[in-house]
């Protein structure tokens, strides 16, 4: 690295509620990672205060949740009203993991922009975030 | 957020205003310099305690631990933590947090992450920048992880006043091959696992180390502690405020604080000279023809080293 050329995109891999199932998650920090961002994984069993302070303190430009237990429709929405309570309204939101159909109008319609599940291949997801992570600094 | 916004908001403890103040400190850009400008008169008054050592070594979870202590003593807690960025794809996977996940909640801790970004002295080049953010912001201790250190990763002790080092039992080749690189620059020893077989010989063999390296006015204790229970804890605090006191209450405080403030010009300016290096090597055109030169062997390293060095001599000698 001879010049200070683009800067990494910073993102925050996190897992909400008590669901266990990380390897999805960590899948996606790896490939995130392997595609020159710098990911802050938080471990599972995050709360939605935690995911929000987090995202605060590390001031990241996105913010990934993954689930597989079925308590989106519970825990997404309090994700971002504690960001929304923080201040956080300048981050891309997307999620990943067992959401069926029928629930992604609503978890789009609280400002979810991409929603990915079983048998994504990291390549769109790199290339989702690429193109609409909000730019800092 | 402007220069001046982010200013007032770290002064009044305003934290999205901090943590965005750290972005433009580790982008390094024109507002970031502003505002570290600015607030360095706010500087000074936060112990910074540096905790070094190899990877795995428990460095996260003591510095969980050792924040969990601070607070019971009224203390506010900065944290830095360091993970190395990929010399592949210039990424990196801070994982840091997941050891300290309880202090997310506590309004009295403040943590970011930070990849190394090509550094090497087991820091990132902003590193310092940071810590002086969050001094500035009042936290009362700053306590910064490297990445896994080998023994060339010194660079912590030139940006906190207190040095930890963490060793494992069992690992004796290990601490055998920290050599005094690493030795020398630290103020407190620990060894960390203490719950596993070999403790007490780990800590001979760091004694030994000690015996031999070149000390100062302050003699490092050795402690042992199990970062993942929290003993031994208190006690290292407490010769972490030993420390502190010595360098900055002591008979010893104005030297200590002038080799400090020594160490960091240098190393900064030690930064920011090799990265102009680099950057007139490269506007020299020489650099990729002296490269393919030795990858062919038609030339040896070193002439080509010598090479490049006097070009960018010449460059610099005619302003460029
Ligand atoms: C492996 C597995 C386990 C392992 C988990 C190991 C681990 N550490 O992860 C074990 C055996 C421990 C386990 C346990 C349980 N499991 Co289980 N498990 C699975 C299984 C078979 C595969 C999950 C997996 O790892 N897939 C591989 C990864 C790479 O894929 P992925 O997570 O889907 O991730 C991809 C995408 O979803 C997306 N993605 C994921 N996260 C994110 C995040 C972002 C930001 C983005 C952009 C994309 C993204 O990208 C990834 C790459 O394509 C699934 C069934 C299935 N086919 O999904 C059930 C499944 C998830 N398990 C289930 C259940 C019920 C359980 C248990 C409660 C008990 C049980 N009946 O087995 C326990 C609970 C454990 C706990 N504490 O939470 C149910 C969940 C039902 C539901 N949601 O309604 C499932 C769906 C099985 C089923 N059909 O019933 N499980
Ligand atoms: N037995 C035992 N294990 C510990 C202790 N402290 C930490 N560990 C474990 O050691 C492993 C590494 O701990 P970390 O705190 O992540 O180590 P680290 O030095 O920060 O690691 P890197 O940042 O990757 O270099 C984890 O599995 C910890 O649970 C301890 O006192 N005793
Ligand atoms: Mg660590």
């Amino acid at each position: 690295m001879v010049t200070t050329g683009e800067r990494p995109i910073r993102v925050l891999i996190a897992k909400p509620g008590l669901d266990g199932h990380d390897r999805g998650a960590k899948v996606v920090a790896r490939a995130l990672r392997d595609a020159g961002m710098e990911v802050i994984y938080t471990g599972i069993r995050q709360t939605p205060q935690m995911i929000a302070e987090a995202a605060l303190q590390e001031d990241v430009q996105v913010v990934g949740l993954s689930i597989l237990s079925g308590a989106h429709l519970e825990l997404f929405p309090r994700v971002v009203e504690e960001l929304k309570k923080r201040g956080v309204d300048d981050v891309l939101l997307f999620a990943g993991g067992i959401i069926p159909q029928e629930d992604v109008p609503a978890v789009r319609a609280i400002g979810f922009q991409g929603v990915f599940g079983p048998g994504t291949d990291t390549h769109d997801i790199i290339e989702f975030v690429k193109q609409r992570a909000p730019r800092r600094a | 957020m402007d220069a001046d916004q982010l200013i007032a908001g770290v002064t009044s403890g305003d934290r999205r205003a901090l943590a965005r103040a750290l972005t433009h400190v580790e982008a390094d850009d024109a507002t970031g310099r502003r505002v570290l400008a600015a607030l360095y008169p706010r500087t000074g008054r936060a112990q910074t305690v540096g905790v070094t050592g190899s990877a795995g070594a428990g460095k996260s979870t003591l510095v969980g631990a050792i924040a969990r202590e601070e607070r019971t003593r009224g203390r506010t807690v900065g944290i830095i933590a360091v993970d190395p960025s990929s010399p592949f794809s210039h990424g990196a996977i801070l994982g840091d947090r997941i050891r300290m996940q309880d202090l997310t909640a506590d309004g009295g801790v403040f943590m970011r992450s930070m990849a190394s970004r090509g550094n090497l002295g087991g820091l990132s080049e902003s590193a310092g920048g940071a810590i002086d953010m969050l001094d500035a912001a009042g936290f009362d201790v700053v306590l910064v992880e490297t990445v896994g250190a080998g023994q060339d990763e010194v660079e912590v002790a030139n940006a906190a006043g207190t040095t930890v080092l963490v060793a494992n039992p069992g690992a004796g080749d290990d601490v055998q091959s920290m050599k005094a690189g690493l030795m020398e620059v630290a103020q407190v020893m620990v060894v960390n696992k203490a719950d596993l077989a070999g403790a007490d010989t780990a800590v001979a063999h760091l004694r030994a180390l000690l015996a031999i390296a070149g000390l100062g006015t302050w003699e490092p204790p050795i402690l042992k502690t199990v970062a993942r229970t929290g003993e031994g804890v208190s006690e290292l605090v407490d010769a972490i405020d030993r420390h502190q006191h010595h360098i900055h209450h002591s008979e010893h405080a104005a030297e200590e604080r002038r080799l400090l403030a020594q160490r960091q010009v240098v190393s900064l300016a030690r930064a920011a000279l090799h990265r102009e290096a680099l950057v007139t090597a490269e506007a020299s055109g020489l650099l990729a023809g002296l490269v393919n030169e030795v990858a062919a062997r038609h030339r040896d390293p070193r002439s080509a080293a010598e090479a490049l060095r006097e070009a960018i001599r010449r460059a610099w000698a005619a302003g460029g």
